[in-house]
């Protein structure tokens, strides 16, 4: 058997299971990608696991991880223009700190090619918001390809790759989270022969300098690669029609829904279900959108029902191409606001599809399952450093100081017990924020925290900004050595990459006046900073470090010798002051029918940052794990 | 065999991933058209972590619909009677490792953490039933998902998927001395 990345790298064609990220990376090899580049963030980040996979030595290509996106798109951009293919890839909001370079993508002539890779996530399943990334192509010029499915996405990342060479122009390929985590069979082509960098750059190529009336010739031919792209939509196999039971006449009328990407998927089963003569037709190469074949598609039906998942894109731009065209077949679209919410399932798209057509989809009958009334709230791991750090700050805060949270995993303390960081707008925002609530606020505190990766990401300029002015404000750093929430990527700070860059000589540097750096274990120290540095008139900053206890457990499990440690509660001692379950918050307490606090050695992981909690000190280290 | 609907969950760390690998990869050495997805979320600092695998010649969506779940396979109790309550099918069947994580919810009192009987009563209302499992002095708690799998075969709820397959898709997958556990495992 082979290893992964021994799979991933096989020059033969071969079939396998794959999951959609893994997928794409695979056909990045195919094509002959030569620099890749990422800031870490859900749904994309196993594309970079499958990449980081792959020995150096064996390696063709170039895998960077960014400080941020927009560093990320830059990077990507100029090895492009260089002569070589490349490719940046992230999540849905990482659109919006790549934007400023981004949005200029389509005025450039990318003598080499370049794919962006966006990890939408409609449901917000591990995102701030669900951002519908199809917007961003339409201001910017650029073309984007929808896959459905793994294969597709394999398929389509070949073709947009291909595309971008040849036109010299970008290409989006927008993945969302259930097509970059589905897993499928795959049939995989060969791996070409390695190719070399390129340093090829020549300003004839261009022009590459966008300034005032010099835009106009460059936002001109971005328009001009668009319309060739539109030739090639109209022919793409990627927009296609799927019908089961073929299109026939029901009730006198012909029916047709317009789709694409996964919400298609949810149709198709529908349509299976149904067992009626509608058909579907399935726009994955979605923009420039195949005008001709849609028209068709209109002018052969009664009525077409448009379900697109998250914004009203295709639907306005389908209405007004009937508009324009006269076309009149009748184009019904979801309705309400939650239709607009959310993914779309195969049960939710039954719901959109029987309200419009009850006689082809009859209205469900099903029982409702009614979700369970039992939730279960993500929780820092066992042992993290941030419940330590919640914890001591929480009994240091003056009543009615406000906490600005951040993003990262940190980002949990807002939750029971501990209700800190009360609000979250997006990476790095922390300072920003915390500045605007002590303008003319001379009566409550205020105290931001930011991740460490975050620091470095966006979180610089609002840091220069509160020295400048000196903001009465804290800032708490949660060092953590890592970019935890995304799966531990490494950051400037951690020193996997280069020389670490460390984050107290950067606020030194900055002329910050006050900075503490304490371990997080540290409570009582912990709690004594917080209280000096909110009495401190002005910016200060309490680097509260210790590090992502999950990632140091795999290591140490993977220890030859090593012995798990727990804690335990003395029932002699313990008199039922219950603070290590309902404020210090470790999941491994278990609480009993007889009101006894146990430890669940499943999950306990013995570091011990538990104990000080305690005010009659029940809990200390097991003594057989010695 | 007619189409299955697969439902995994468990908590963030227990080794759903590894299980629904595994199962994914068994399925798929046994002959049948595989198509699954994992739902992570934030499921990593201790939510609840979902996998889907659905068997069979015209399914499109690796997505199941709730309430289509023909098996439901769970490592902990709680997230075995979510599911049960959310996911399960007329006459489907749960099987789930009887470990208990409590939510900070039950810690305070806010929810009750189910019994067994609770759990049974759902999915008996559905026409279906469920297995518990639970190995006492399992040396490792990351081996939960392994004794899960091994009753699976037992019981024969996938035709065709055996100790065999399964111990395929575990060699394709590990390595060393946890593989060897885990192959001990399966075989005793
Ligand atoms: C613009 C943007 N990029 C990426 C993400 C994804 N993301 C969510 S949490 C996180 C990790 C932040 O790491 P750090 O600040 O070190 O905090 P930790 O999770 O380690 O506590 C990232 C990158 C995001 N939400 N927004
Ligand atoms: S992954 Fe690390 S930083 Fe995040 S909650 Fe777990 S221990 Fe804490
Ligand atoms: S020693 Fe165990 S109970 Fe205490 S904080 Fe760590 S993991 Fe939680």
């Amino acid at each position: 058997m082979k290893k992964f990345y021994e799979q991933l790298t096989d020059k033969q064609p071969w079939n396998g299971l794959f999951m959609g990220n893994h997928a794409v990376a695979r056909a990045m090899l195919e094509a002959g990608v030569k620099v890749i580049t990422s800031y870490p963030g859900s749904p994309t980040p196993e594309i970079a696991e499958a990449l980081n996979s792959v020995p150096q030595e064996m390696r063709d290509y170039h895998f960077e991880w960014a400080t941020n996106e927009k560093v990320a798109t830059e990077i990507a951009f100029g090895s492009s223009i260089n002569g070589n293919l490349s490719t940046v890839f992230f999540k849905s909001v990482g659109l919006n700190v790549a934007s400023d370079s981004f949005v200029q993508l389509g005025l450039m002539n990318l003598t080499g090619g370049l794919v962006i890779i966006l990890g939408d996530d409609p449901g917000a399943n591990s995102s701030q918001n669900e951002q519908d990334n199809r917007h961003f192509a339409r201001m910017s010029y650029i073309p984007v390809m929808e896959p459905a499915t793994p294969a597709e996405a394999y398929q389509m990342f070949l073709e947009a790759a291909k595309l971008s060479k040849q036109h010299q122009m970008p290409i989006i390929l927008r993945l969302t989270t259930h097509v970059c985590h589905a897993k499928e069979l795959i049939k995989f082509g060969s791996v070409g022969e390695s190719k070399g960098f390129r340093a090829d750059f020549d300003a004839k190529n261009g022009p590459y300098l966008p300034i005032t009336r010099a835009v106009f010739p460059l936002k001109k031919k971005a328009m001009e690669k668009l319309d060739l792209l539109k030739k090639v939509s109209e022919k793409s196999p990627f927009n296609k029609i799927y019908s089961p039971f073929g299109s026939g006449d029901i009730n006198g009328k012909k029916l047709g829904i317009i789709s694409s990407s996964m919400p298609a998927l949810s149709i198709m089963e529908n349509l299976d279900k149904a067992g009626k003569s509608v058909d579907l037709l399935q726009i994955n190469f979605s923009y420039p959108m195949p005008e001709e074949m849609i028209s068709d598609y209109l002018k052969g039906r009664d009525e077409v029902l448009i379900i697109e998942e998250l914004d009203r894109i295709m639907e306005y731009e389908i209405k007004s191409l009937a508009f324009d065209r006269n076309i009149k077949c009748r184009i019904l679209t979801r309705g309400t606001h939650e239709e607009i919410m959310g993914e779309l399932t195969s049960e939710r798209t039954w719901d959109i599809l029987s309200g419009h057509w009850p006689q082809v989809f009859e209205i469900n009958i099903d029982p409702v399952h009614e979700p369970f009334a039992n939730p279960r709230i993500a929780q820092m791991c066992p042992g993290c450093g941030h419940r330590s750090a919640f914890h001591a700050i929480k009994q240091a805060l003056p009543e009615g100081t406000i906490t600005v949270g951040d993003i990262g995993c940190h980002s949990l303390g807002f939750f029971e017990p501990y209700n800190m960081g009360e609000m979250l707008l997006s990476m790095g925002h922390s300072n920003g924020t915390a500045a605007g609530l002590t303008i003319g606020n001379e009566r409550r505190k205020v105290l931001a925290f930011i991740g460490d990766s975050t620091f470095f990401h966006a979180g610089l300029p609002a840091i220069i900004n509160a020295v400048l002015y000196d903001h009465d404000f804290t800032l708490v750093v949660m060092e953590n050595n890592t970019t935890a929430m995304t799966g531990h990527q490494p950051h400037a700070g951690t020193g996997e990459i280069g020389e670490k860059i460390s984050i107290d000589k950067v606020l030194e540097s900055f002329g910050v006046k006050f900075i503490r750096r304490i371990d997080t274990y540290q409570q009582k120290k912990l709690a004594e900073y917080i209280k000096e540095s909110l009495d401190h008139k002005g910016f200060s900053v309490v680097i509260a470090s210790h590090p992502c206890m999950l990632k140091f457990m795999k290591q140490q499990r993977r220890k030859e010798g090593f012995v798990q440690k727990h804690v335990e509660i003395d029932q002699n001692k313990c008199e039922r002051h219950l603070t290590c379950i309902e404020k210090f918050g470790c999941p491994s307490f278990k609480k009993n029918d007889d009101g006894s606090i146990t430890v669940n050695e499943d999950l306990c992981i013995g570091d011990g940052s538990c104990r000080p909690t305690c005010p009659v000190s029940a809990i200390d280290f097991k003594k057989e794990a010695e | 065999m007619k189409d299955l609907n697969i439902y995994m969950c468990g908590v963030g760390g227990q080794g759903i991933g590894l299980l629904a690998e595994v199962l994914l990869r068994a399925c798929h050495k046994a002959g049948y058209d595989v198509k699954g997805v994992d739902t992570h979320g934030l499921a990593q600092r201790g939510g609840t972590v979902i996998s889907h695998l659905r068997i069979g010649k015209k399914i499109h969506t690796p997505l199941i619909p709730s309430g289509k779940a023909n098996i439901v396979i769970a490592l902990e109790r709680l997230e075995a009677a979510r599911a049960a309550s959310e996911m399960l099918a007329e006459g489907g069947k749960v099987i789930y490792y009887d470990a208990e994580y409590q939510t900070i919810g039950n810690r305070l009192g806010k929810f009750k953490y189910p019994t067994h009987e609770e759990l049974e009563n759902t999915a008996n209302a559905k026409k279906g039933e469920a297995v518990r499992v639970f190995e006492e002095d399992l040396a490792d708690p990351r081996m939960q998902n392994i004794v899960l799998i091994k009753k699976i075969i037992e019981l024969e709820w996938i035709s065709g998927v055996d100790i065999e397959k399964v111990s395929e898709a575990l060699v394709e997958l590990m390595q060393g001395k946890m593989l060897e556990k885990n192959l001990n495992l399966l075989k005793v």
